[in-house]
């Protein structure tokens, strides 16, 4: 049964494959959607098997006897099985958008979304270091496939290109460490690693398997410096991957940091360090990620720069290692999913219908309702505003942040909600209904990568493509509004994983229902109110008083520095990501 | 086991990485990723030997040495390791020839579609 959500796609997709030039498109896209509506029913049965706890499944039926064995596991509990449900539904919904949207895509479209489906669901549900890597490697390689997708727009074969390398060479990092950790222990499962490594101790060889494994899923995480591929991949992919992109897949880097902190190196690397180290990094990510998405005005870029300032928030709340942050950086996660989906699916009708993403080219010209709607809302929902999910999950992250003992959290929180909620809203004012003046074009083109290669126009939007980004975008806001109990301290609860994987011993523990408090209305309140401000100045900034515009000024150089290191060179990326693994390695030295 | 066998992985890794940190051509790119990848190999294969064992191949008519056998785990990781491998290269040559096409160049200090 638990193995049911990762074999149903890989079988759709042998199947696609093999007779998908055979059947007309429409049937390998039924197909496809099939085996994804299938994988959801299943990963659902799943999370609702978990109940308070896990469950575990021996491929094979290689059960352990006293602890020891040679069986590999999957293990599912509220989080990960969670995780699979909502890669299934993203899946489904960008299946559903691409029916109208790629008018030519070949058989093999499908099948790649399929073992893409299937990678992410083996990773969240993997309880074996190894089959993690493997599973990673394999959503990797699918990943490069479709950023590069259109092999005829230049763009894109040089997205994937350095998508690629980046991330392979994050990937073999983490295979190091798994090795490293082999050596040490002799074990690859996360429950045997974990407890060989309790009565083991830290070493430097054991910080050592640490940073390398987590570097791989840390640039699949897109935390600064990991982070540059990100855009580039976002901005040339096509935009019913950019909503598997953005919505799940970097999220998963994070998870499987998290898991394996917590199940193999929670009882000997000290949590107050992890916490300090990832601290910093996540207010880093956010804080990158935030002043670049309001610079940006190619709207795919400026998407994925929001979603690595949102991976900052998550990694903050998350890293707290507590219960109530990790409960409130998943329901972000999950409402942010729903929401960063449903802009990027409306971003591609856009694209669809005018062939460009450009926020200046675009000035004014999406007639309608339909879509400026969307985007506010969209824009709205990514600012905090209550009561839609990513306000819930952003104030319960904000409370748990503040009860920790670190203060300035609100102001985090409120910054990087108000810039990126502010930077979309500008783009729906511009787009919509053309306000503010006419934005020059005579400042210089200082962004590039605008090109994902324009599909074949449609005269309106069809009804699928309407109806998938109506519905992600209901759901991402719903999960305000409904009491959701999270499992948080069944994730972070490292030796009842192991006791349960390795000895059977079912473990429950209690859940935290979410809610929203007074001060996450009044956070919520006070974020969007910023974003409707930052948007105005933006578009109005030149009315604003000298004073203000001076000290905007003096700020340029400071962010023409920052903006030069987005590159676009693949050997800069990863001259950066040596740079990131040294630093990581130092600042964890203190935890021996 | 000597130390010589984890210097050897550590330097192909790190050289692989300069290799593609200092590249001037794509192909050199692509390739100095299988060399930091060979690294990898040169380090599970480390983890597991030991001197004078005998390979992990076990029949009835095979009787176990006293010395003991390599760790046919570590093997296993590496065939993986490499099957990945083979993939990734050849994805990633390919999109390299594309590059060059579409670009007309395969120099990444040139490539100048993706900034910002």
């Amino acid at each position: 049964m638990l193995a049911l959500p990762i074999v149903i796609p890989l079988l759709a997709a042998a199947v696609l494959l093999g007779v998908g030039r055979l059947v007309p498109r429409r049937a390998g896209d039924a197909i496809a959607a099939t085996a994804a509506v299938g994988t959801a029913g299943f990963a659902y049965a799943v999370l609702r098997g978990t109940g308070d706890g896990r469950v575990v499944a021996w491929l094979g039926g290689w059960r352990p006897h006293g602890g020891r064995g040679v069986g590999i596991p999957l293990v599912g509990d509220q989080v990960s099985a969670g995780i699979v449900l909502l890669t299934a539904l993203l899946v489904l919904a960008a299946l559903v958008y691409g029916w109208r949207y790629h008018e030519d895509v070949e058989a093999h479209y499908p099948a790649l979304m399929m073992l893409f489906l299937a990678g992410m669901a083996g990773f969240a549900l993997s309880g074996d270091l190894f089959d993690m890597f493997v599973f990673f490697e394999l959503m990797g390689a699918v990943a490069y496939a479709l950023t590069g997708f259109k092999i005829e727009d230049p763009g894109a074969v040089q997205g994937g290109l350095n998508f690629g390398v980046i991330n392979s060479l994050g990937a073999y990092l983490t295979l190091v460490g798994i090795g490293l950790l082999y050596a040490r222990t002799g074990r690859l499962g996360l429950a045997p690693l974990g407890e060989a490594l309790r009565g083991h101790g830290a070493d430097p060889l054991v910080l050592a398997g640490f940073v390398c494994v987590v570097t791989g899923f840390l640039v699949k995480a897109a935390l600064v410096p990991f982070h540059f591929w990100l855009a580039d991949a976002h901005a040339v992919a096509p935009t019913p991957v950019c909503v598997l992109f953005s919505g799940i897949m970097v999220e998963l880097g994070l998870y499987g940091v998290l898991r394996v902190y917590t199940t193999v190196f929670g009882g000997v690397l000290a949590a107050g360090d992890v916490r300090r180290t990832f601290l910093v990094l996540g207010v880093l990510t956010a804080a990158v990620g935030a002043v670049m998405c309001v610079a940006q005005r190619n709207l795919k870029r400026l998407l994925a720069y929001s979603t690595i300032a949102h991976m900052g928030l998550f990694v903050v709340a998350a890293f707290l290692l507590t219960a109530d942050g990790l409960a409130g950086a998943v329901t972000y996660a999950a409402a942010h999913a729903g929401v960063k989906a449903a802009l990027f699916l409306t971003v591609g009708m856009l694209l669809n219908r005018y062939g460009t993403v450009d926020e200046h080219d675009l000035y004014g010209r999406a007639r309608g309702w339909g879509v400026p709607l969307l985007l506010l809302t969209g824009a709205a929902a990514l600012s905090g505003l209550p009561p839609f999910g990513p306000g819930l999950g952003k104030a319960l992250s904000e409370d748990a942040v503040t009860a920790a003992g670190y203060g300035w959290s609100p102001v985090l929180f409120v910054a990087v909600s108000a810039l990126t909620g502010g930077a979309v809203l500008r783009a729906a004012l511009r787009v919509g209904f053309g306000a503010g003046p006419h934005p020059s074009h005579a400042r210089g083109a200082e962004e590039t990568g605008g090109g994902e290669e324009t599909e074949v126009p449609l005269r309106r939007i069809p009804a699928t493509m309407a109806a998938a980004t109506v519905a992600l975008l209901a759901g991402g806001m719903v999960i305000g509004v409904v009491p959701w109990p999270v499992r948080a301290e069944t994730f972070l609860d490292g030796s009842g994983y192991a006791a349960q994987v390795l000895h059977g011993a079912r473990t429950g523990m209690a859940a935290h229902v979410t809610h929203w408090t007074a001060t996450g209305v009044a956070y919520g309140l006070a974020s969007s109110v910023l974003a409707v401000g930052v948007a105005l100045a933006a578009l109005y900034g030149p009315v604003l008083p000298a004073a203000v515009r001076r000290s905007a000024a003096a700020l340029r150089p400071a962010f023409l520095v920052l903006r030069r290191a987005h590159s676009g060179h693949v050997g800069d990326y990863v001259a950066w990501m040596l740079l990131g693994v040294t630093i990581l390695a130092a600042s964890l030295v203190t935890t021996l | 086991m000597s130390y010589l066998a984890y210097a050897v992985a550590a330097w192909l890794f790190l050289a692989g990485g300069l290799g593609i940190a200092r590249s001037r051509h794509l192909v050199q790119t692509v390739v100095a990723l299988s060399v930091a990848q060979s690294g990898t190999y040169v380090l599970l294969l480390a983890v597991g030997f030991q001197r004078g064992a005998s390979a992990p191949i076990f029949g009835a008519g095979t009787p176990l040495k006293a010395s003991g056998v390599v760790d046919p785990v570590v093997q296993a990781m590496t065939l993986t390791d490499i099957v990945v491998s083979a993939t990734v290269t050849a994805l990633l040559a390919a999109l390299a020839i594309q590059v060059a096409k579409l670009h007309g160049t395969a120099d990444p200090d040139e490539l100048r579609s993706l900034r910002g």
